[in-house]
């Protein structure tokens, strides 16, 4: 299938139609998310476009373009293409590990000259994608049976393990709740997820074994920062008091003296709301957080309104995904959870992680723009 | 719609779950925001406080010390400008080369060079590191005139204690020098690098004074430590003006003087207000080598030299007085109600039992009365009278004199001495005491120890009846920066410089009197043990009473051979001299003392050297001299 034929078989919506369509507000959202990214980064560069917030700009124009262009694509040309496109992501993991071996230590990304791809961030939409797939094919009444479940736990465990062993355990979990997530509104019986959960809490002790040292003094990092202040809890720390410091209403834009005076790291990807919540204060920071919330809420609704089980399943997971995203930076640089290299969706410099995020919202567009195509249970073969 | 009814049970299912999924979200969403009130909101305050320890480096700005001055305010201690260089290593880029450079303006010895070099490996690259101190002024205009080929090179200015009068006042003032672990107290001033304090004299005496208070920089840091810039300055207070009553020209005199002996120390006193006018001690040392830091060389030189240049032997010498000892004798016995015209046969010895006791006149004086045996400084008199009175008595005459304790002067170190008692003497070598102890006491040998300085101020006490303290410290007062030395306005200080209200003595006018007479007669009459070394200039003439204090015993062999004169004894086992006296006669004022050491005899050694001391005192009086008109004094000043 052409791409042409992509857009042009499709008998009910012209180009025009399907532009109209499209979830204007959320765009827009998206916009103001993006500005407050170019504004931080603005800030994190004491007052300078450069290196960071043109860049920015820049490759959110380019995510634009692309998130309307995956917009535009047909739901069902997705559905058709969802299991291809995850076994491509998994070949790019084991790409990423190969590389890996060869390279030294870590490596999780492949040098396209262009950017630099991190596969684990493509798989984070990937295995939605093959997720919302299988479920659409499996009947309310199937659900119940454990040998559907087979196929749904083998497309989640392959990237799972293949991320484990970059190492990259931030990564691994959350692919682990976005397929709980997709299972979990796929209908599978609650109890089945009340025994993987103990399971898994039993499996805690054995995997803790094989976690890296990096990996268990994060963790132990985590639990009790202030034993070791200016090694591993220091990033942790200084977040916590640019927060606090920030106060209620913040310090102002460039006046926030532990973004700028370097106490605090990364400030321009995973602590960049740490910058913010200095310099506007809590105001600023739960403005930011509603923001996310609206966006969610878009993501929820276009999941309700989508008239076909894959679009649901694909709107409610890119959701989830993005919650997730949001939730676990937030919650890192509060020191909340441990600290976690993940990046905030649309604010945070990276530009893999723009890349993710603006298909991901193309996708959640295209169900959107397509909710009311009708996608038969066993698949679009008969049908068409 | 065959395909809505096949979706209808899980559409409703999902939804359902998606309601749950949505919910769990917003839980979490509002754990966020509770958190983000907590962190910011709650505990805001401890982080803010946080984040400004992180933000702010307070550096310390050590204020000038206070100058110590004399009577007329000229500067005995000043701070004198220390010009440094200093070296930025990430200025300089190449510091090797930036070193070569500097080389050809100022000599860098290879171990210079490799302390510079390891200072600039060790701190961080925008940290000054000190190349030099002490640059003269010559080399400090070279280095500015290269500054461009100079890259990372700048000059700093500190400040040094510098003391214009060098030895002269070294005992007086004492020195500063880097600060001893011991005396870390709290103050954060001490443990700046390069601070220094007084260690010895006036210098430590005023220590808290002299120092001032810190002032801060508060400064904006990075995470690495580089300042951003200064956010505030706080000036400390400078260290108060430490005003002396001390006469300069009259110290340099006195010091001076002292050089004609090997060993020599003389205090003088004003007795109307206690104020020390000189206090000499030979020989003396360079303070300021203690200020640059005194090599170890130097430093086993001073403390290993027999004259102990270290010590102030005026305060801190201990002699026994000799015939001063006798006004102490001679008013115990007048307050005892012995009658001063009653005569006392001097054959030249005396004998209590079995011993024999001599006078230092072989043949003997003849008949003596109080006076005449204060002129003469007949021993055998003495003798005589110390055994009417006993010698509690003596002791607590001399008590009332200012002996037996230390005087509680302004200066560090200052040693008590001995007045032996009965009671003295069983405690501290327990056994009772000798009748012939008595004896040697009354003529100052013995037991008797006292220090230049109480022979002084027992000579203020005789002259003026007061119970006559000592001090240096005048004044103390704030910064005056504008007028360093305004003679008129100090004459008018010197003017104002009333009596001190000490109290009476609790001895009678007339029994002073007496003595004071016989002082009078001992230099200015015919035959006085002193009479040569009158000043002879009218109104200037000074009382007095010559000592000699025995280092050795005689013993009776030598007598027989007769006494062998001083200056056939190696120095070591020569005599003090000793004197004491004061002028002018009849308005007494000016009192002094002088102690040679091995010198000889005290009418040879010591007198005239006090005879010069008190001429130049009264030469240089301003009461002399033109009077300027009254000023105003200083006010507000701290009066200590």
């Amino acid at each position: 299938m052409s791409l042409y034929n992509a857009f042009g078989r499709n008998p009910e919506m012209t180009l025009g139609q399907k532009a109209l369509q499209m979830t204007w507000g959320l765009i827009l959202l998206i916009a103001v998310l993006a500005a407050i990214g170019c504004v931080m980064l603005y800030s994190a560069a004491n007052g300078d476009m450069q290196p960071w917030a043109q860049r920015h700009a820049v490759r959110f124009a380019g995510g634009l373009v692309l998130m309307l262009t995956v917009a535009m694509f047909d739901i069902r040309f997705w559905f058709r293409w969802a299991y291809a496109i995850y076994f491509v992501a998994v070949l790019l993991l084991v790409t990423v590990e190969v590389i890996g071996v060869v390279g030294m230590g870590a490596q999780r990304w492949i040098d396209l000259g262009v950017i630099q791809l991190q596969p684990s961030e493509v798989m984070k939409v990937s295995i939605v994608l093959a997720l919302a797939r299988y479920f659409h094919g499996v009947a309310d009444e199937e659900i119940g049976r454990p040998t559907r479940l087979i196929a749904p736990l083998l497309i989640v465990c392959a990237p799972v393990g293949l991320v484990l062993k970059q190492p990259d355990l931030g990564t691994a979990m959350m692919l682990l709740m976005v397929a709980g997530a997709i299972f979990f509104a796929a209908g599978v019986r609650l109890w089945k997820f009340g025994v993987v959960l103990a399971a898994g809490a039993a499996a805690v002790p054995v995997a803790w074994q094989f976690l890296h040292g990096y990996q268990k003094q994060r963790v132990l990092t985590f639990l009790n920062p202030e034993s070791d202040p200016l090694g591993s809890g220091y990033h942790i720390t200084q977040s916590k008091i640019a927060l606090g410091a920030g106060g209620m209403f913040g310090k102002g834009l460039l006046e926030g003296s532990q973004s700028h005076l370097n106490f605090l790291p990364e400030k321009q990807t995973d602590f960049i709301f740490t910058m913010l919540a200095e310099e506007f204060g809590m105001v600023g920071g739960l403005g930011l957080l509603t923001l996310y919330a609206l966006v969610l809420i878009y993501g929820f609704a276009i999941a309700l309104r989508a008239r076909n089980q894959f679009g649901r399943l694909l709107a409610i997971g890119l959701t989830i995904n993005l919650f997730l995203y949001v939730f676990i930076n937030i919650a890192m640089v509060m020191g909340l959870i441990p600290v976690v290299g993940v990046p905030l969706p649309l604010i945070s410099y990276g530009g893999t992680a723009m890349l993710a995020v603006m298909i991901a919202f193309g996708l959640m567009m295209s169900v959107y723009v397509h909710r009311d195509i009708r996608i038969p249970r066993r698949g679009l073969a008969d049908a068409d | 719609m065959a395909l809505l009814n096949e979706d209808h049970g899980r559409f409703k299912t999902f939804s359902r779950r998606a309601a749950l999924l949505g919910g769990g979200k917003a839980l979490l969403l509002g754990a966020l925001a509770a958190r983000m009130y907590y962190l910011q909101v709650v505990e805001s305050d401890r982080y803010a406080t946080l984040a400004e320890d992180n933000r702010i480096s307070l550096r310390l700005l050590p204020p000038p010390r206070g100058r110590i001055v004399d009577r007329f305010g000229t500067p005995l201690a000043s701070n004198d400008q220390n010009y440094r260089v200093l070296l930025v290593a990430e200025q300089a880029k190449d510091v090797q080369r930036t070193l070569d450079r500097l080389a050809q303006i100022i000599p860098l010895p290879q171990e210079e060079r490799e302390r510079i070099l390891r200072e600039v490996r060790k701190k961080r690259a925008f940290v000054p590191v000190t190349v030099r101190e002490y640059l003269s002024w010559d080399n400090v205009s070279q280095i500015e005139v290269n500054a461009p080929d100079l890259p990372g090179i700048s000059i700093d200015v500190g400040q040094t204690r510098h003391y214009p009068y060098g030895s002269d006042m070294a005992h007086v003032l004492g020195y500063v020098a880097a600060v001893a672990e011991h005396e870390l107290s709290g103050d954060p001033l001490l443990e700046l690098p390069g601070f220094k304090v007084g260690k010895n004299g006036l210098e430590k005496q005023y220590e808290e004074k002299l120092r001032g208070s810190a002032g801060t920089s508060t400064m904006e840091v990075n995470a690495v430590g580089r300042t951003i810039r200064e956010l505030k300055r706080e000036e400390g207070t400078p260290g108060k003006d430490l005003v002396l009553s001390l006469h300069a020209q009259l110290q340099s005199y006195v010091q001076t003087r002292l050089t004609s002996e090997k060993s020599a120390s003389a205090v003088l006193l004003d007795s109307n207000t206690g104020g020390v006018l000189a206090m000499g001690s030979h020989p003396s040392y360079d303070p300021s080598k203690f200020n640059l830091g005194i090599s170890s060389s130097d430093w086993r030189t001073l403390i290993n030299d027999p004259l102990h240049p270290l010590t102030n032997k005026a305060s801190a010498g201990l002699y026994n007085p000799g015939s001063t000892f006798k006004m102490v004798v001679a008013l115990a016995a007048l307050e005892a109600g012995i009658n001063p015209n009653a005569e006392v046969y001097c054959p030249g010895h005396y004998k209590l039992g079995n011993a024999r006791f001599h006078c230092w006149k072989r043949y003997g004086h003849g008949h003596m009365t109080m006076r005449d045996a204060i002129k003469h400084s007949c021993d055998i008199y003495f003798y005589d009278t110390s055994r009417k009175v006993g010698i509690d008595r003596i002791a607590a005459m001399a008590g009332k004199l200012g002996m037996g304790d230390a005087v509680g002067i302004d200066l560090p170190g200052e040693r008590g001495g001995t007045i032996p008692t009965k009671a003295w003497k069983r405690a501290q070598i327990g056994e009772p005491w000798q009748g012939g102890e008595t004896l040697v006491s009354a003529i100052g040998q013995g037991f008797v120890l006292t220090t230049p300085l109480q022979l002084a101020v027992m000579t203020a006490r005789i002259a003026g009846g007061k119970a006559v303290t000592p001090q240096f410290a005048r004044d103390l007062q704030a910064r005056r920066d504008d007028a360093p030395a305004d003679q008129a306005l100090d004459a008018a200080v010197q003017l104002a410089d009333s009596p001190n209200s000490f109290p009476a003595l609790d001895i009678s006018e007339a029994h002073l009197e007496l003595v004071r007479n016989a002082m009078d007669a001992v230099v200015n009459e015919q035959r006085g043990t002193a009479y040569s070394k009158r000043i002879q200039r009218e109104g200037w003439e000074m009382a007095g009473k010559t000592g000699t204090s025995q280092v050795r015993r005689i013993t009776m062999a030598e007598r027989r051979q007769g006494v062998i004169s001083n200056e056939d004894l190696p120095w070591r086992r020569r005599d003090h001299g000793l004197f004491v006296g004061y002028a002018p006669v009849h308005a007494p004022r000016y009192c002094c003392s002088v102690v040679v050491e091995h010198g000889g005899g005290g009418s040879s050694a010591a007198a005239p050297i006090a005879r010069d001391i008190l001429a130049e005192a009264q030469r240089l009086d301003p009461l002399g001299q033109p009077v300027a008109p009254q000023v105003a004094g200083p006010s507000g000043d701290e009066r200590i």
